[in-house]
């Protein structure tokens, strides 16, 4: 719990640059993130992990574990009292295998002991006996009937078609290829953790965890535990970034088990190796894009086929296929499409929700496309996409109606008004140079390119999902307090919620609730739709706060509440003179109200992919400018400028931050980040070997945040999470292409795609 | 915590104090001692290679990646955490508001100018900021981002972060 304190000559309202009111204990060392955890009589719990991608399990013996001293516990499978498999859309993942491994680290038994190294050597000490079988790991084979299926399920998570308008119809210019996206981490740098203390009696059990989206954990970990849900109750443990990765199940139910078997707290952190193969990573695409056009540049059709590998499970795959194949068009007009997208289970590592959510996939491929499109009708790549600009009013390939805002258009101008930076200074310093510390290029050998990407994407669930968020606020004595169970990964809600509590009611003081499972669901912090839904729910909650307010003061002081408004920090009457304190008015008195933020239905695909799936829509232009040591092929992005649809700015530091961030990552895709398995294992599980950008490695950023207010949003203002990261990354190999003259058509790039 | 498997003792000096480590492992990194022994969370882990920069801290004037150092080999050198930043005057109770009227120039800064999101890696980049400014009181840019570029961040993107250290060294030279 905090108490944000104001000062009164300031008022953080909504559109001010408010601080975060977690801001001192983090720089301090204070913030208790879910690792910082400690308890009285704790355990250290630990989880044994498959080495092999797919095997069958022919016995696991335990009994040297137990014997170790120090060791509480050791479970497997049989250990667990309810629903054996969990799943965020089928529950197809086991909580430990038991009779196949289907992934390289998958989870075969966990452990309780007083120390790591004491878990260390008790998990070393489980003989495990496998048969070890040949994996499935091309997507393409794994879909074929006639190849062996590796689940119960089959091996075709999900399977859709898109056709809208006519079929056959062509045009003057066709451009096609093949693009290929690489398996990307989140890489947050907290680490998985939490802490579960057992209830006296054994009867239910107190999470603190790291997640984000609290209900839904609850409800996954009280099946496999065989406990009603109010037994299970989960509390927000501090985040350390998530980024899609903590969406689903990770050490949430090995955590409880070993408290409920131990009846002590036990505590549970992945190490950075662990933590590769704890959570599931962006989709790896494989995506054949062909569109027809005038010669003029207007886009006549789109055909495409795009193959997501899900993976051993389902996780969100089906839901991040949609996204994939939705938006096939990417922010331009087209009136027909042929589309058919597949998600297929393979034995490669589990993969679902990344930032972006298969838009970043359809994205390469579209942009990379428009970029050939011009350069087939003689245009320049801001030509190409201004004459195919979408606008509000357009139909998508879906038949949905584009209802949201959409200046596309906009976007793309002002991104170009964005001063290109100074060309690279013959006697510039190296550390600027591609290669960076490595100091390895050599300046004659750099050659600079500019590059664009511009993107649409989907904001909250889709396909019929009623993605609610719930908030109750309390007002009294002037304070207001807010309680949602909104999971705070580092994205700044916990900033934005005392904002709107000031601007609603007039108050300067808010406190901040638990976020816990005490209250209705938040939903998850995804899909750029914790603004919109739970900022949507404390504004609901807040405004019936102040009805009940006027209704009050109105009694009081014999004025119709219809009459009274807030002003600054008063009550005041709008026809007459009265005024008084919102602190004042409410002395004595608790007023408290509880409200559910839901977007608008929304309908699932036919057979023909036809229908109202997604809410809402948000857009960005990006441009990189980046310098190429042609000879080593290394790269270094330069500028990246950007003009992002955002509806409305509620807090222009946090949005800032939402942005350079995204595009940090986006960074990361285009030429470094890419999880690199050979037959299914994973060759690179570490912070060595899977390259993050490093502040050297950050392009200086010239954003600009195009304000023009979404109706359909409770505040205006549209989720701004994910457009940054997703395409910038085309935007990038663009620039490199132009720089290079080479084709490129997968990301990451690597040295060797331009060099070699 | 009942520990079967280890039985060192020994003292380290943190943050102007000496503190016995009691019944120890020989095998813990001085992060752990830190996190788990010491009560001392502010510096993280979060990838056990001296990657990430999240456990920074200052040994003899040194910053080092506490994950890296042996807690047992530290016995005799000068350790200073995060926690050991703040001047605290053992006269006061810690509270939010004593906390922060106490904070450092650069914490103040990472706050105004957005450095800091999910936090995680604000500790160890907190540490890195302040031992490269005593070292080099007006870098350059590019001065900046080689020192701290040991320290990943995932969420900003380091453009905020690189402007509250410009913040701090331009009120600095101002004061000066």
């Amino acid at each position: 719990m905090s108490t944000v304190k104001q000062d009164t000559r300031h008022r953080d309202i909504l559109g001010t640059s408010a601080l975060r009111p977690d801001g001192v204990a983090k720089v301090t060392g204070a913030f208790s993130f879910s690792s910082d955890m400690w308890a009285e009589n704790m355990l250290w719990g630990a989880t044994l992990r498959s080495p092999h991608p797919y095997a069958r399990i022919i016995s696991i013996d335990t009994t040297a574990a137990l014997l170790i001293s120090g060791v509480s516990a050791v479970i497997t499978a049989q250990d667990v009292p309810g629903k054996a498999t969990y799943g965020l859309i089928s529950a197809d993942q086991p909580v430990f295998a038991s009779d196949f491994v289907r992934y390289m680290g998958e989870p075969i038994a966990a452990v309780a002991a007083d120390h790591p190294e004491t878990c260390r050597r008790a998990l070393a000490a489980i003989i495990v006996n496998y048969e070890v079988l040949t994996p499935v790991v091309d997507p393409e084979l794994a879909m074929l009937a006639t190849t062996e299926q590796i689940h119960p399920d089959g091996n075709l998570i999900r399977h859709q078609h898109i056709l809208h308008g006519e079929a056959h119809i062509t045009s003057d210019i066709t451009v096609e290829g093949n693009y290929t996206i690489g398996m990307q981490d989140q890489a947050f740098l907290g680490l998985e953790a939490a802490m579960a203390f057992p209830d006296s009696g054994g009867n239910g059990v107190e999470l603190h965890i790291a997640t984000q989206w609290l209900h839904e954990d609850r409800g996954q970990i009280a099946a496999c535990l065989n406990l009603p849900e109010d037994s299970v109750r989960v509390v927000l443990g501090g985040v350390g970034g998530a980024f899609g990765a903590r969406e689903d199940i990770s050490l949430q139910v090995h955590c409880c088990l070993l408290a409920l078997r131990t009846g002590r707290p036990i505590k549970m952190q992945y190490s950075r190796e662990e933590s590769f193969f704890g959570h599931v990573h962006r989709h790896p695409a494989k995506i054949w894009m062909k569109h027809h056009a005038t010669k003029e540049g207007k886009i006549v059709k789109v055909e495409s086929r795009m193959v997501f590998d899900g993976g051993a499970y389902t996780s969100t795959s089906p839901a991040v296929l949609i996204n994939g194949i939705t938006h096939t068009q990417g922010p331009y007009q087209c009136d027909n499409a042929v589309v058919d997208g597949y998600a297929v289970r393979t034995n490669n590592p589990p993969c679902g929700a990344m930032r972006g959510f298969g838009v970043v996939q359809a994205c390469f491929a579209h942009e990379s496309q428009m970029d050939k499109l011009a350069h087939a009708c003689g245009l320049s790549p801001v030509e190409v996409r201004l004459i195919n600009a979408m606008h509000t009013g357009d139909k998508l390939i879906t038949g949905q109606v584009m209802e949201s805002v959409a200046p596309v258009e906009r976007c793309i101008r002002e991104t170009d008004l964005i001063p290109l930076p100074a060309p690279l200074a013959l006697d510039a310093n190296v550390l600027e140079f591609p290669g960076g510390s490595g100091r390895t290029a050599d300046r004659h050998n750099i050659v600079r390119g500019i590059g664009w990407g511009v993107s649409m994407k989907n904001l909250m669930y889709s396909e019929g999902f009623d993605d609610y968020a719930t908030a109750r606020c309390t007002l009294s004595n002037g304070i207001a307090s807010l309680k949602f169970a909104t999971s705070e990964v580092g994205q700044g809600f916990v900033t934005l919620a005392p904002q709107i509590a000031r601007s609603v009611l007039g108050v300067d003081d808010v406190v901040l609730e638990t976020s816990d499972t005490q209250i209705g669901s938040a939903g998850s912090t995804s899909a750029s739709r914790q603004t919109w839904m739970s900022g949507g729910a404390v504004d609901g909650a807040c405004r019936l706060v102040r009805e009940r307010l006027f209704e009050h003061v109105g009694r009081l002081h014999n004025i119709d509440p219809i009459r009274l408004m807030i002003e600054h920090t008063d009550v005041i009457d709008t026809i007459g003179t009265f005024r008084i304190s919102v602190t004042q008015a409410t002395q004595g008195i608790t007023l408290s109200e509880t409200f559910e933020h839901h977007h608008r239905k929304t309908e699932d695909l036919d057979e023909n992919g036809q229908g109202n799936c997604h809410v809402a829509f948000a857009f960005v232009a990006h441009r990189a400018v980046v310098d190429v040591d042609i000879e080593l092929g290394l790269v270094k992005v330069v500028q990246v400028a950007t003009a992002q649809d955002v509806g409305r700015v509620l807090n222009p530091l946090s949005a800032l931050g939402q942005l350079e961030g995204g595009i940090a990552q986006g960074l990361g895709l285009a030429v470094m980040e890419e999880i690199i398995l050979d037959n299914g294992r994973v060759k690179n599980p570490s912070f060595t070997d899977y390259l993050l950008p490093t502040a050297l490695d950050a392009p200086h950023v010239v954003a600009i945040m195009i304000e023009e207010p979404e109706p359909q949003a409770p505040l205006g203002a549209k989720g701004i999470g994910e457009p940054p990261c997703i395409s910038v990354t085309p935007a990038i190999v663009a620039a490199i292409r132009a720089a290079t003259g080479k084709a490129l058509s997968r990301v990451p790039v690597r040295p060797q795609d331009i060099c070699l | 915590m009942n520990n079967s498997i280890g039985n060192e003792m020994y003292t380290l000096h943190i943050n102007g104090q000496d503190r016995p480590v009691k019944d120890a492992w020989v095998g813990e990194s001085l992060l752990y001692v830190l996190r788990e022994r010491l009560e001392l969370p502010g510096a993280k882990g979060a990838c056990e290679q001296g990657e990430c920069g999240s456990c920074t801290v200052i040994m003899d004037g040194d910053a080092v990646c506490s994950c890296l150092v042996m807690a047992a080999t530290a016995v005799g050198a000068d350790i200073v955490t995060v926690e050991g930043l703040i001047e605290n005057d053992p006269s006061m109770a810690v509270t939010a508001q004593t906390i922060t009227s106490q904070i450092t120039d650069v914490q103040q800064a990472f706050i105004e100018e957005g450095g800091v999101q999910c936090g995680f890696c604000t500790p160890g980049l907190i540490v890195a900021v302040h031992h490269l400014l005593e070292k080099n009181p007006e870098p350059t840019e590019l001065q900046v981002k080689e020192s701290i570029s040991g320290n990943i961040c995932r969420c900003t993107g380091y453009g905020r972060i690189f402007a509250a250290v410009e913040a701090v060294v331009q009120v600095r030279k101002a004061s000066r």
